[in-house]
């Protein structure tokens, strides 16, 4: 289709598209009156994955199925890509942020020559451009950004964006161009998983449960963890915990951390440093427990309690269960 | 082995942020600037490598005005060998693919086998230009990285970057790009006597035209910068522990919904 908007996939690596291809998707199905269309680089697509995407809007999906693909290298996707984009020439190319859509986007923008917006909250139609909202400097403020030609390259913050209704029984042609197998220069040694908590991953939950320097400990992340499972949240923490060396690095939310969206974020014995802030300040709804009533958290909470975390934390628990059951 | 280490200087975190007069740019008055935390991985793990192999050159390259001599400095002390200064005016609204066509002549012209980035700057957080380098250059890149082991008797670099759930292992043949995620090394202060040193440590000033540089406009532009909207205001919730989170999940169930 002309002048298509192209989502490229992220998937578990298994096949199966991420959800949050719902939301990537159904904004750039938003923003072209419907032109949205999938390019899907794997080593292996599944056909419910294909239903997927056409159920989320996909009008058509772009599958490049290869061996090559898996494990991710930027250099090998960026040769495919590119070739199908001069031929077909969309007029937007969106990713969700995810730590490799964020490189693949980066690379494919300089091979085309265009802009990349990396990490947008907002996109609107101004005549004939597209502008892009993106927080900048700790997100403390917003950039509205344009590009100067097309293809407009960008990367989309998960859990901020509506994610499309997906209509049962909506198909989707899917196009397996053909082209020659990519070289790789990099070569995989192999994957090292991490110890499973469980629980969802921190970029994609839509609940997140914060941990600070209130937590007094590593051993008391586990009172968090019981109230996660409970709601189905995720367990982060703030800088201060994990430079103490209470959580690893890939639990930290912040600036020098993942950034979170979530529907709902909850931090407990959070002070709120500008650099946790920056990693969290979009959350929809943010609840603070704090001793400290002047601690910052409380400026940008829609609710707080001033109390010990630990005598809130079993009490929200046991609520929160009452509350599940009914 | 000569080793190049591309940083950026941003504003402190702490630092208060307004917009100027000019809606597209910030306020630089009264900023306190620092090299970006990412970068600064970049460089120890630069330096790291090269008192391993007890030889090599590190190179230390930023891109920006008069100020950013400062970070370059920052650099000396901590160790670096040498910086490189890409300061011309030609290059004051670079985009991330401008910053990177920049880059990506200096390092053609010293021709390093390892090229060094933070993940991404934290002023505009964009993570693009070791990544759009590593394309301009033809070369492999491996992101987010948490390790990486220097094979020298096979030219290559055993590189683990981060992903969603675990690690993945490579072998990238140098030259090679990678980016520094936190995690990977604790970053030195500089000692007084790498202070004192840096003072006589070279910093080149490089212009646009040293590059053959011809003027090219950038890709993506700013429109405005506009402060945040304001939050509506919270509500604290008074009352016992008991009451209070009773209250707390009708609140989160009822009002807001998030539950």
């Amino acid at each position: 289709m002309p002048n298509a908007f192209w989502c490229i996939v992220e998937d578990d690596r298994r096949g199966t598209p991420k959800k949050v291809m719902a939301e990537v998707i159904g904004e750039a199905a938003r923003v072209s009156s419907g032109r949205a269309e999938a390019v899907w680089l794997t080593d292996k697509a599944s056909e419910a994955g294909l239903t997927q995407l056409a159920e989320w809007g996909a009008t058509k999906v772009w599958l490049l199925e290869n061996g090559a693909f898996a494990p991710y290298r930027s250099e090998v996707w960026v040769g495919a890509a590119a070739e199908l984009a001069a031929k077909e020439r969309p007029r937007a190319i969106f990713a969700p942020v995810t730590s490799r859509a964020r490189e693949f986007a980066a690379r494919l923008a300089a091979r085309l020559g265009v802009g990349l917006a990396a990490d947008c909250v907002a996109f609107a139609m101004d005549g004939e451009r597209l502008v892009a909202t993106r927080p900048v400097y700790a997100g403390k403020l917003l950039a509205k950004v344009a590009w100067a030609k097309t293809p407009w390259v960008a990367t989309l913050r998960p859990n901020v964006f509506r994610p499309a209704d997906g209509e049962p029984g909506r198909k989707a042609a899917v196009e397996r161009p053909s082209g020659p197998t990519p070289a790789a220069q990099m070569k995989f040694v192999e994957r090292r998983e991490e110890v499973s908590t469980g629980l969802p991953e921190l970029t994609e939950a839509e609940i997140v449960l914060s941990g600070g320097r209130g937590m007094k400990g590593p051993e008391h992340y586990v009172i968090l963890e019981d109230m996660a499972r409970v709601i189905g949240a995720a367990v982060g923490a703030s800088r201060a915990a994990v430079d103490a060396g209470w959580r690893p690095h890939r639990f930290q939310i912040g600036q020098t951390g993942r950034t979170i969206s979530p529907k709902l974020y909850m931090g407990f014995g959070v002070s709120g440093a500008i650099q946790h802030l920056a990693g969290m300040r979009t959350s929809k709804v943010i609840v603070a427990v704090n001793k400290d009533p002047e601690a910052p958290i409380f400026r940008i909470a829609d609710y707080g309690i001033v109390a010990d975390l630990f005598e809130v934390v079993p009490e929200l628990t046991k609520e929160f269960k009452k509350l599940l059951e009914k | 082995m000569r080793i190049l280490v591309a940083v950026k200087q941003v504003p402190d975190t702490a630092t208060q942020v307004k917009v100027s007069a000019d809606p597209r740019v910030i306020d630089t008055t009264g900023i306190t600037w620092i090299i970006s935390p990412y970068d600064e991985f970049a460089v120890e793990e630069a330096l790291r490598i090269k008192e391993k192999r007890g030889q090599g050159e590190v190179v230390a390259v930023s891109l920006g005005p008069e100020r950013v001599k400062e970070a370059l400095r920052a650099c000396l002390a901590m160790g670096c060998d040498r910086a490189i200064h890409l300061n011309d005016p030609a290059w004051s609204d670079a985009d991330t693919l401008v910053t990177a066509k920049a880059l990506a002549a200096v390092v053609r012209q010293e021709a390093p086998q390892l090229l060094l980035c933070g993940r991404q700057a934290i002023d505009d957080d964009m993570g693009a230009v070791a990544a759009q380098l590593a394309e301009l250059l033809g070369w492999p890149c491996a992101y987010w990285v948490m390790e990486e082991a220097i094979d020298a008797d096979t030219k290559t670099v055993r590189a683990a970057r981060q992903v969603e759930g675990g690690l993945e292992v490579f072998d990238l043949p140098l030259p090679a790009v990678l980016t520094a995620q936190k995690g990977l090394n604790e970053p030195r202060y500089p000692t007084l006597r790498g202070i004192m040193g840096a003072k006589k440590k070279e910093i080149r000033d490089v212009k646009a035209a040293d590059l053959g540089w011809a003027p090219e406009p950038p890709q993506l532009s700013v429109v405005t910068l506009e402060a945040l909207p304001p939050r509506p205001p919270g509500r604290i919730i008074q009352g016992d522990v008991p009451t209070a989170v009773k209250e707390l999940v009708r609140s989160l169930r009822e009002e807001a919904k998030a539950i």
